[in-house]
């Protein structure tokens, strides 16, 4: 048993380790100490929170028993998912960040006694107030992160799911939210706490369903940060620093990813989170009208050739390149070119694929070297001066339409300016539009051939043709 | 008048929010990804509220309907907790294997 004081330092210890351990994430090197730092974090927190309580009954085994029981789960699914994965493990972590504010904050509100915050029936304002809060947050974590979980495994269609009055609705419920915690406070009813949370399920659900894929990588950003204002909110439940700490951290950590991703697109944050925007994009296969202008479309064979005789490379990878798996096979080829002394890099769209960072993962699970890896704004100027630009399973980040149309939707976004290459390589299964919805004008363009195959496929068939 | 202790939380929230902006700020886009897992694997610490709700029950009945709402939670955070650390330690590993290669 350790005194009150004594723990709040050491919550203190465990906060300030958590500062640590995102600011080794500030270059590669530093990353894994940071995470070791992560680490010691969390077993300090846990062990002081044993100490203060200081209840070594029965009820203590059990607790560990509980806690090795999700420790096997999470370490199982922590090795078998494949990188590929990524973005929906990231999504069902959330959710159950989420799941466990709300259930914390049920049990707070059911015995208060154990938390010192008053009697069932009685719960001081304040900590009413904070754990309704956080059980409102979490609860909207949780049933939004379910969703977008869904829509990544592609369990639920990733098409947007929009009915007339959707946007009042939400208003609506999100202001019930707040006229039913100021009448819990009144009256602690019970079930009052009880509709609370169910009407953040429900709200939960209506905020993520009308936002479409390739807009993933700004809702998981969003409900990284939420999870940590519900953290936050607990923490202020529990008067516990290292709870307080890390849910503003977290908190402001997927405010700032959201605001990058948001920016990449050229598009506002409330436009996203309204949704609708691509509603079309799961028919785009069938209708492929577009054929009047000239493709100049070419095998294998003519890329493997275009691609010895180039001194310079760049490849853009996108979500296509993830679905297929090519990163692999990807990697075979530029190790070839390389044989060849041929200079490759690669650039990278913020909102490349279906999460911040995804590319860069899974270009690492290729053993590619991060520093032949560049972001948009180091490799811009490149393109002009290469030879080949190999876009592979990207589309719209590298629509020159972004540029010079100002009726585009995606008018202002910033682009890869891949046209400026002295020729293009596009691998891509059809000439269908994108996500947004828009024809790309670099497949008609003169020096565009495109390579109409899966991306893995293809790629393999360059391999082979590059001996 | 003596100042009430949810101001010091108070000011401790609004100062890390601030720690947090700069910090992210500094993390190269590069590892976002891991960025991600990471913050994740941090904010399940909730599982100290979920401790605490645990190990309220008394002696006689281990499990009433607080604490096992507390035992859950606890198993939703550890799954968390090794599943984010674990595969953000996967993942920075891969990173740090190029970096050997070329050496």
């Amino acid at each position: 048993m350790i005194s009150a004081n004594l723990a709040a330092i050491f919550y203190l210890v465990s906060g300030i380790l958590f500062i640590l351990a995102l600011r080794g994430l500030s270059s590669p090197d530093t990353s894994r100490q940071g995470n070791y730092f992560g680490i010691a974090g969390m077993i300090i927190a846990i062990v002081v929170t044993f100490l203060s309580i200081g209840n070594f009954s029965t009820s203590l085994v059990i607790v560990v028993i509980f806690l090795v029981i999700g420790g096997a789960i999470g370490s199982f699914i922590a090795f078998k998912i494949p990188m590929t994965a990524m973005p929906e493990l990231v999504a069902g972590f959330h959710s159950l960040v989420g799941l466990a504010a709300v259930f914390v904050a049920i049990a707070a509100f059911l015995n208060p006694a154990a938390f010192n915050l008053g009697n069932l029936g009685d719960i001081k304002l304040a900590s009413l107030i904070e754990m309704s809060i956080g059980a409102a947050v979490g609860a909207i974590t949780f049933s939004g992160s379910i969703i977008a979980f869904l829509k990544l495994r592609g369990i639920m269609s990733g098409a947007p799911i929009t009915f007339s009055g959707q946007h009042i609705l939400n208003l609506i419920l999100g202001i019930g939210i707040f006229v039913l915690i100021f009448y819990l406070c009144k009256t602690q009813s019970t079930n009052i706490f009880w509709t609370v949370i169910i009407i953040s399920f429900l709200v939960g659900v209506l905020l993520i369903i009308p936002i479409g894929g390739a807009d993933m990588p700004v809702v998981i950003s969003m409900l990284n940060s939420y999870s940590g204002w519900a953290a936050a909110g607990i923490g202020f439940t529990l008067e516990n620093t290292a709870l307080i700490i890390t849910g503003a951290l977290v908190g402001s950590s997927g405010a700032i990813l959201s605001y990058i991703m948001c920016k990449a697109m050229n598009r506002s944050f409330v436009s996203v989170i309204l949704g609708g925007f691509g509603a079309d994009n799961s028919t785009d296969d069938k209708k492929e009208k577009k054929d009047q202008k000239p493709v100049k479309s070419g095998n294998a064979e003519d890329a493997a050739f275009l691609m010895k005789n180039a001194s310079s490379i760049i490849i853009v990878p996108g979500y296509g390149m993830a679905v297929a798996q090519a990163q692999h096979a990807l990697r075979e080829m530029v190790d070839k070119l390389k044989k060849n002394d041929i200079k490759v890099t690669y650039a990278i769209h913020p909102v490349a694929g279906r999460m911040p960072g995804h590319m860069n993962v899974l270009l690492a699970e290729a053993n590619v070297p991060y520093d032949e890896v560049f972001e948009l704004e180091d490799i811009n100027n490149d393109f002009a001066n290469s030879d080949v630009a190999f876009v592979i399973g990207a589309n719209d980040v590298t629509n020159p339409v972004a540029k010079t149309d100002p009726k585009s939707p995606i008018f202002g976004m910033p682009v890869l300016d891949v046209e400026k290459c002295k020729s293009v390589l596009f691998v891509k299964r059809s000439l269908s539009p994108g996500y947004a919805g828009i024809d790309n004008e670099l497949f008609y363009k003169d020096n565009t051939l495109m390579l109409f195959a899966d991306a893995k496929k293809m790629t393999e068939d360059i391999v082979k043709n590059l001996d | 008048m003596e100042i009430d202790p949810f101001i010091f939380r108070l000011s401790i929230f609004i100062l890390s929010i601030f720690i947090g902006y700069y910090v992210v700020w500094s993390v190269t886009p590069s590892l976002h990804t891991p960025l991600m897992s990471v913050t994740n694997a941090i904010s399940s610490v909730i599982i100290v509220g979920a401790i605490i709700a645990a190990l309220a029950g008394t002696s006689e009945s281990i499990f009433n309907t607080s604490s096992i709402f507390g035992f859950i939670a606890i198993i939703l955070a550890a799954i968390n907790i090794f599943g984010g650390f674990l595969v953000t330690q996967r993942m920075l590993q891969m990173y740090k294997k190029k970096k050997d290669k070329k050496k």
